[in-house]
């Protein structure tokens, strides 16, 4: 069998990761749209995709254009949409009774909008800098800056991530 | 590694369950057939000769495959014959899932299904297409069917057409036999066919 596997491999494959990569990138109640979206454009362009051609990051590459198209409705709908301060920087989050995951999806969704793709394409989908580079613009050490800055800001910002930070710390300085 | 565990935290943080996929994949499949770019669609359905895969175009059933033929290989090679663009989608499958039912609870007799011929071609889509004048419960002889298509003499060929019959059950291959009354080669294994013979005997 030398020609492309069903269409309903790819979702299975990778429906879990886009998924998450779109929660990442605009929330919750967007994430649904974009991934309906996403798969829909990718099968309906699935039989030029080149052979061998790297899967993930054509989905993320599509994710990341419906992001931007949803991202752009919205914010041209009359509804009030939460402000991302320029800098990243964000208030602590962990207040009693608030998970750590929570915790940690608000302060992923408070990062400026390249610091959020870089962190999620590279972490949650597993893309290299310079493959994300191709998606968001910019060179791999833009994108890879973009990244260490947005896991500097959560790290201010996630009790979970401080709580591994001295041992991760110890890994990459030590 | 502190990235390491932030991959983990991330992926905990935006969770992906498999209740999530199931709805957001149904909801694919049903947008992509109404964009008409689901070229196949698929589902399997529990029988008493074992789970068959059931397989449509927008034209109709394309392929009936038992689960000896393996599935997954019966569906890439309708991804290389036909088109990639395959989804499980239950919802094409609901009219030949149901006479299937009908027909192992012993209720129906014959298909009334829109069927897409594509793949067969020529004698052998000639063969296929009269086997349903075999009617439930009788057999024929390969000779018989031959003769059927207009060729009585082409017994060796009418014999490959059966044994590659994309639609099995529905296309009732199953009723042709060797003249000499030894039950003959079949997809589904020579205990598929002795069951849909013995059911329709009853």
């Amino acid at each position: 069998m030398t020609g492309k596997q069903p269409f309903e491999a790819i979702v299975a494959a990778h429906g879990t990761t886009v998924l998450r990569v779109c929660r990442a990138v605009l929330g919750p109640v967007n994430a649904d749209d974009a991934w309906s979206d996403t798969f829909l454009s990718a099968m309906k362009a699935y039989s030029d995709l080149p052979e061998g051609a790297n899967v993930e990051a054509w989905l993320v590459t599509i994710a990341h254009r419906k992001a931007i198209d949803i991202t752009r409705a919205a914010a041209r709908r009359p509804v009030p949409v939460a402000q991302t301060p320029d800098d990243g920087a964000v208030p602590a989050t962990g207040s009693p009774g608030h998970s750590l995951d929570a915790d940690l999806a608000d302060a992923v969704a408070r990062l400026p909008a390249k610091q959020k793709q870089a962190v999620a394409y590279h972490y949650l989908a597993g893309l290299p800098y310079a493959e994300i580079a191709a998606i968001v613009g910019g060179t791999a050490d833009t994108v890879r800056r973009a990244a260490a800055d947005g896991i500097a800001n959560l790290r201010r910002v996630y009790p979970g991530a401080a709580g591994t930070r001295t041992k991760g710390e110890a890994c990459v300085h030590g | 590694m502190f990235t390491d565990d932030l991959a983990r935290d991330l992926a905990r943080a935006f969770p992906s369950t498999p209740g999530d996929l199931r709805r957001l994949h149904g909801r694919l499949a049903a947008a992509a057939d109404r964009d008409g770019i689901l070229d196949v669609a698929y589902r399997t359905v529990d029988t008493p000769v074992g789970p068959l895969l059931l397989a449509a175009t927008e034209i109709g059933l394309v392929r009936v495959a038992y689960a000896s033929e393996g599935h997954d290989a019966v569906l890439e090679a309708l991804a290389d014959r036909i088109s990639p663009r395959i989804l499980n989608a239950p919802a094409r499958l609901d009219a030949p899932a149901r006479e299937l039912d009908e027909y192992f609870a012993g209720r129906r007799r014959s298909f009334d299904l829109p069927l897409d011929w594509r793949l067969s071609g020529g004698f052998r889509r000639a063969v296929l297409s009269h086997l349903p004048e075999i009617g439930y419960g009788q057999t024929a002889s390969y000779g018989a069917a031959a003769s059927l298509a207009g060729h009585p003499k082409a017994v060796r060929a009418a014999a490959t057409a059966c044994a590659t019959n994309p639609l099995p059950v529905v296309v009732p291959c199953h009723r042709v036999i060797y003249a000499d009354g030894r039950i003959g080669r079949y997809l589904g294994g020579p205990d598929a066919k002795r069951t849909l013979l013995t059911l329709e005997a009853a």
